[in-house]
């Protein structure tokens, strides 16, 4: 059966969206957040089986993975509008993304024909069976939250069992994670995606033999084996080639992304492979990729005290490799970590973390774990120094020379001059001044320095 | 100064991080590196991957935390190597976290919960109870020969609970969280002319205890250090903040934590 446009409610499930949006608003009115997250777990309590009813008709598109969710759900949202223009497309760009989230997203625009949905690892396969979507796209797995997910394994063999018991019509899975490859190995029909693997800690234990996994050394784009069982990266039907993404067929687009970094790459060739996959011409949608500039704040450059802040979002030890290969050269950088339970409670992932990449820089630590990252700089020789908040920090960091009120700079490695005229990168669409300071910050401390700046609206920091 | 290994450089063995070093326990062996270099003292630090060899001329060798699967296979590498055995008979020092501790002891629960044998360098078994995870700040007070130490931090997550034996010395005794489980924590033995040390705190353990990885190193290489006034002023500053929100009743690890944080479930 197709159905294009939404079929009527039942009465619970009309009067359980109603009762969301109450309560999400009551939420944003007194000024408790977005709300989407309350709103939808409210909804959920009045009809359990909202979910399904809310998407079951929808095209839609799922995104999971540990690190990369919210960034390709935007690209994904975008190329999904761009290859269907007048359709639209329901999204929870915000990344609320257990079922409570999934659902306010949905009841947020009940008619949209087409939906894209980041989906929590841990929640995919709950997700998957209610929804029944058109393609699921599994970015990578890797260790996050360490004192809340014991096991990274448990998770891909969860993804393994749902995908290979629920059809869809297109899993698009990373081939460079094995334990991606492992999870999306008995669906039907996958779309393998050479996306480069530079974060291999994770995954050295087979997971069909628990042998070892050898990556190919010195190359991003070898592959890898099991030594034991022969478990290797399957055959790509697309992979990245320099700045293009190649298709086997012998197709090949140029990626001219505004975001930064090549695991930004990596999520664009993902999402041109998904909406390609139903016959999107690459052209189309790889214009549609360029213009996404920022993503629920992240890589949004903003003004605080006069200096220009490049905000970005690290919440583990893969995450934290990628931000590190985006900073701007010689920029200072400020580094905020909490430890709340969405954080993970301990931050003794700190020490999994190249901070050694960071000498020649000056750090000014930050946020609520701060002496953990100061000790952790110490032992890297790093320069760096301690900061109450974040507007301090920017001060500190912004003042060559400064050693900050009451703080006593250490580390081995004198900081680089600080160079104030910098220079200027150009991409295709717009030109992209380097910031002042590079602002880095796990999850809560994120979104802490989001509620200070301001969600929405303008960027400035009133003084 | 001397290596106990004749007049060679000292060696800083990191075992199997793939296998036991969930909890960034490989900081340990980045801490007893610089804390020799920034001494004058040139070291190596030597990480033996899964299936490879098991040097015997190492200083000091680090075990960490990790989950049961690889806790036996870890045992069964070390157990037939012998390795570990000879050098801290000969005088090197074995650092042993978290599920490192456990193997380390006589028998600990393999993937079944049943008991497998350890490597037997600490005298301490350890079981699976009905006992929730221990999952939180660990603070102790050292006692004994350890009383110099000053309290030890950390942060603990295990499942296991470890009875110390007869001829046990302990770390110290639980002042919060759970230790060993008995109200102690952390176990030591001298083996022939060297040290075992075992203990629950993650943290990574040095870079919360500088004290405790200077009595590691002084005891690997037989002399006494300078202190590090720099860096440990940052260790104290990271040990006090740690030890008042644990002293505060924050066992969690969490210290702030607004009505706002927790109608979102934030925190």
């Amino acid at each position: 059966m197709v159905v294009t446009s939404a079929p009527a409610l039942p009465f619970r499930s009309r009067a359980a969206v109603g009762l969301g949006r109450t309560v999400r608003a009551a939420s944003r009115r007194s000024g408790l957040g977005e709300g989407s997250v309350i709103g939808g777990r409210a909804a959920l309590v009045a009809d359990p089986a909202l979910l399904a009813r809310l998407g079951w008709w929808r095209r839609t598109t799922l995104v999971s993975g540990t690190n990369g969710k919210t960034t390709t759900n935007h690209l994904l949202a975008a190329a999904l509008a761009a290859a269907e223009p007048g359709s639209s497309v329901a999204a929870n760009l915000e990344g609320a993304n257990m079922a409570p989230g999934v659902v306010a997203a949905l009841a947020a625009d009940p008619t949209a024909p087409l939906a894209a949905l980041e989906v929590d690892e841990r929640w995919l396969g709950h997700v998957l069976e209610r929804l029944g979507p058109c393609a699921v796209v599994l970015l990578n797995l890797s260790r996050d939250q360490l004192d809340r997910t014991q096991e990274v394994r448990r998770v891909a063999d969860g993804w393994r069992s749902a995908l290979a018991t629920l059809p869809t019509r297109h899993v698009v899975a990373s081939a460079d994670d094995p334990l991606v490859v492992w999870a999306a190995q008995r669906a039907a029909n996958p779309v393998w995606v050479g996306t480069g693997a530079w974060w291999t800690q994770d995954a050295v234990g087979c997971p069909a033999c628990a042998g070892r996994i050898r990556f190919a050394e010195g190359d991003s784009d070898g592959g890898w084996r099991c030594d034991d069982c022969g478990f290797a990266r399957p055959a790509r039907a697309v992979w990245i080639d320099g700045d293009d993404v190649v298709w086997a067929d012998g197709r090949r687009v140029r990626l001219e992304l505004t975001l930064p970094g090549r695991a930004n790459a990596a999520n664009a060739a993902m999402v041109l492979a998904t909406v390609t996959a139903d016959g999107a011409p690459p052209q189309q949608v790889a214009a549609a990729l360029a213009s996404v500039q920022e993503v629920a704040g992240r890589y949004r450059t903003t003004t605080v005290a006069g200096h220009r802040v490049r905000m970005l979002l690290a919440k583990n030890p893969a995450g934290w490799q990628e931000a590190l290969q985006m900073l701007a050269p010689a920029v200072p950088v400020v580094t905020s970590i909490n430890a709340r339970i969405a954080d993970g409670r301990d931050p003794s992932w700190l020490w999994d973390v190249p901070f050694e990449q960071l000498r020649g820089r000056f750090v000014v630590a930050t946020g609520e774990r701060r002496h953990d990252l100061a000790v952790r700089l110490a032992y890297a020789g790093v320069q760096h120094t301690t900061a109450q908040s974040l507007r301090e920090a920017v001060q500190i960091a912004t003042t060559p020379g400064s050693h900050g009120p009451g703080e006593r700079p250490t580390g081995q490695v004198a900081a680089d001059v600080i160079e104030h005229d910098p220079p200027v990168r150009t991409t295709t669409s717009l030109t992209v001044r380097v910031p002042d300071v590079e602002l880095i910050a796990n999850y809560t401390a994120f979104q802490d320095y989001l509620d200070d700046v301001g969600r929405h609206g303008s960027a400035e920091v009133p003084r | 100064m001397t290596a106990p290994h004749g007049d060679s450089r000292p060696a800083i063995v990191l075992l199997f991080p793939e296998l036991l070093g969930t909890y960034g326990d490989g900081g340990n062996a980045v801490i007893l590196a610089q804390r020799l270099r920034w001494r004058g003292i040139g070291c190596d630090v030597l990480t033996v991957g899964a299936g490879d060899a098991v040097p015997e001329g190492g200083t000091i060798y680090l075990l960490g935390g990790g989950e049961d699967g690889p806790q036996v296979q870890a045992t069964r590498q070390l157990a037939r190597s012998g390795a570990v055995h000879r050098a801290v008979e000969g005088g090197a020092v074995l650092f042993a976290v978290c599920a490192g501790m456990q193997i380390a002891g006589v028998t600990f629960p393999g993937t079944d919960g049943r008991p497998v044998d350890g490597l037997g360098l600490l005298d301490c078994t350890t079981e699976r109870t009905d006992e929730p995870r221990a999952v939180g700040e660990l603070w102790a007070e050292p006692v004994g020969a350890q009383t110099s130490l000053g309290s030890l931090t950390g942060f603990e997550n295990h499942g296991g609970r470890t009875t110390p034996g007869p001829t046990a010395e302990i770390l110290g005794t639980v002042r919060a969280g759970v230790g060993n489980g008995n109200g102690t924590e952390g176990v030591c033995a001298t083996v022939g002319s060297g040290r075992a040390v075992g203990t629950y705190l993650h943290g990574p353990a040095l870079a919360r205890n500088p004290s405790l990885a200077d009595r590691l190193l002084a005891d690997a290489l037989g002399t006494t250090l300078e202190p590090l006034p720099e860096v440990d002023a940052e260790a104290d500053a990271l040990r006090n903040e740690r030890l008042a929100a644990v002293q505060a009743g924050h066992l969690d690890g969490v210290a702030h934590r607004t009505w706002r944080d927790r109608l979102l479930r934030r925190n």
